[in-house]
């Protein structure tokens, strides 16, 4: 990005002034050397943004921002329904509630890596992973209603996942408002026998080791111990999600007209809160954040399962489950006054701040777990939220390392053998059913994850507690 | 592969580099054949392996412009995709008005031989172009979430 746009605030700290159409201005939060890397279109979708009706305060802009569909990704937005604020289909995105969540083993490392080649091999079996995997799943109309409204509570009520679990996912694993009568046929049809399937591109599960404490007390409130395994899963809402996504783009492309919403792009597509197409999108995202919510349930349980198998005394304890694309309500400060705004995350994690009253017992004195995911051969982080992040994005915090390198770049730069190689010189199993995939997903290909959540740290969105590093990664 | 410009060389497609994702583009005599084509690079985003044509499905789609009709059509792909667990080789697309009727011919996913390496999300309106060039090739292009 050209740094002769922007104002620079501080060292972590950027701005862009309100112009032409927009109406807050735009911050984001990297440092010098990241920003220069952050495209150009970043700098577009971030004030195109900055442009939509009932914005408040600021449209925000994460430490791994890239370029994405209309918000870019690591964007972060609040908007007032009573300012005539907006929900936006391209604004969450077609991976509805994507997210992470990690579990901890309680394993030291060294008893992981004496049979990591078998765990890697029964993972690979238990978790289906990318196209043509077959779940052992398959949900009627009204199974298919049910896990709509019930999320990860009706994943623990059908057997697959554990009730101590829910004090640990957002929303405590049922995201309120869900309709699933606005979720169309045929984005209920593309789900029937995907529930437990991980998806391709950037999805995986996990299996890392803490290599670093950073906040000793944190740590330990959040379970994690030097040298002790945890397992991550990285995945989202599946078919539903990009069906409700891709509908509902349509629909508004046309509604935004009708309602007289000027799009500074097509995939701003919007309407506002207090509309009927607003208001059943709302119905149809919560439900799509409550597939996802089950889907991860489901595929921890997966996950547990195989962990029992190999380790008969170990437990998974869901540390917890995170969603970095969403639209939720939550009370925040405009203009002085707090209120109900409509949070878009997209590519943002939320990281509520120490005493926030929906954190569960054990970690509210801390601040919300925010999970960051890292690339097959790099680092994955876990922060904390911290008090200064609400004034600062909303409570938000980056969500991963963000691409660097265009898949088509990374395939002309490696085979997935070569990287599948590399990998395990350095210790880490790959299993994918796709050398392709994993040449796409080269960790060369990513920012350094490091650097992002550094900034992210600086800037005080949230503060470090520990790093991962990967053991085995399931790659769909 | 490149835009052609010889006027022997009339259809085609490729894929385009996006920061996260892909972009497919198509190009061809006609709005139809230049749709045809991309859904050949929208194949080629999941596997590179021979595709049989071995079983056929019909898709409609309907949008108020071409460009929109365009992901439409991308999307009703994705979505027979995701639903039968297939991949498709063949194309062919008819176009009136505000409605197109297309044709897929593929086979069901084989996890061994297609290798696929990715899952295609949907189309989306992201660098979406349709368009007639100069030297009146169509060109269809857009960015697909995977």
């Amino acid at each position: 990005m050209d740094l002769t746009r922007l104002a620079q605030v501080d060292s972590t700290t950027w701005r862009i002034e309100p112009h032409g159409a927009m109406r807050v201005p735009v911050i984001i939060y990297a440092d010098e050397s990241l920003i220069r890397d952050i495209d150009d279109k970043v700098y577009e979708q971030a004030s195109n943004v900055a442009a939509l009706p009932g914005i408040v305060r600021a449209s925000y802009a994460m430490p791994d921002a890239h370029w994405g569909y209309g918000f870019p990704i690591g964007g972060v937005a609040a908007f007032d329904p009573n300012e005539g604020g907006v929900v936006s289909a391209g604004g969450v995105g077609f991976d509805i509630s994507c997210g992470v969540r990690t579990m901890l083993t309680g394993l030291p490392v060294a008893n992981v890596l004496a049979e990591q080649r078998p765990l890697a091999d029964e993972l690979f079996r238990a978790i289906p992973a990318g196209v043509g995997s077959k779940g052992s799943i398959s949900l009627d109309a009204a199974q298919m209603d049910a896990m709509l409204a019930g999320g990860a509570r009706w994943a623990v009520e059908q057997g697959w996942g554990e009730t101590r679990d829910l004090q640990r996912i957002e929303e405590e694993g049922a995201m309120a408002g869900a309709l699933p009568e606005h979720v169309s046929k045929r984005a209920k049809e593309r789900q029937r026998r995907e529930m437990g399937t991980l998806g391709s591109g950037n999805h995986y599960l996990e299996v890392q080791g803490i290599t670093e404490i950073y906040d000793a007390a944190a740590a330990e409130a959040f379970g994690l111990k030097q040298d002790e395994a945890v397992v991550t899963i990285h995945c989202g809402s599946r078919g539903l999600g990009h069906q409700i996504g891709t509908e509902f783009l349509k629909e508004m492309v046309v509604s935004a007209e009708a309602a007289g919403i000027e799009l500074p792009d097509r995939e701003l597509a919007c309407a506002p809160i207090n509309s009927e197409v607003g208001q059943r999108y709302l119905g149809a995202i919560r439900a799509g954040i409550n597939c996802a919510l089950a889907n991860r349930e489901i595929l921890g349980h997966y996950a547990r399962r195989v962990f029992r198998h190999s380790f008969p005394a170990c437990d998974l304890e869901l540390l917890y489950d995170v969603s970095h694309n969403t639209c939720k309500v939550e009370p925040h400060s405009a203009n002085g006054t707090p209120r109900g705004l409509f949070v878009y995350r997209k590519g943002a994690t939320r990281a509520f701040g120490p005493g926030h009253p929906s954190l569960p017992e054990a970690l509210r004195s801390i601040g919300q777990p925010v999970l960051i995911g890292g690339s097959m051969g790099t680092s994955s982080y876990i922060l904390a939220g911290t008090a200064s992040s609400e004034e600062k994005a909303f409570s938000s915090a980056c969500h991963g390392a963000g691409r660097a390198m265009s898949r088509h770049a990374a395939l002309k730069r490696w085979s997935g053998r070569m990287i599948l190689d590399e990998l395990r010189a350095q210790g880490i199993l790959i299993r994918s059913p796709s050398n392709r995939g994993v040449a796409e997903e080269a960790p060369g290909a990513y920012k350094d994850v490091g650097a992002v959540v550094a900034a992210a740290e600086h800037a005080g969105l949230a503060r470090r507690v520990a790093r991962l590093r990967p053991l085995i990664c399931i790659k769909g | 592969m490149t835009l052609p410009s010889a006027p022997t060389v009339t259809a085609g497609s490729e894929h385009f580099a996006h920061d996260a994702d892909v972009g497919v583009r198509g190009w061809g005599a006609t709005p139809s054949q230049a749709f045809e084509q991309a859904a050949e690079a929208l194949t080629r985003v999941v596997t590179e392996a021979k595709v049989a044509e071995r079983d056929r499905i019909d898709v409609r789609c309907e949008a108020p412009d071409i460009e929109l009709l365009f992901v439409e059509w991308l999307n009703a792909i994705i979505y027979e995709m995701a639903v039968r667990n297939m991949l498709f080789s063949r194309f062919s697309v008819r176009i009136e008005g505000t409605r197109l009727e297309g044709t897929l011919w593929g086979e069901p996913v084989d996890v061994e031989r297609h290798a696929p390496a990715c899952e295609p999300k949907g189309a989306t309106y992201t660098a979406l172009k349709v368009l007639k060039k100069p030297d009146g090739v169509w060109s269809a292009a857009c960015i697909v979430d995977v």
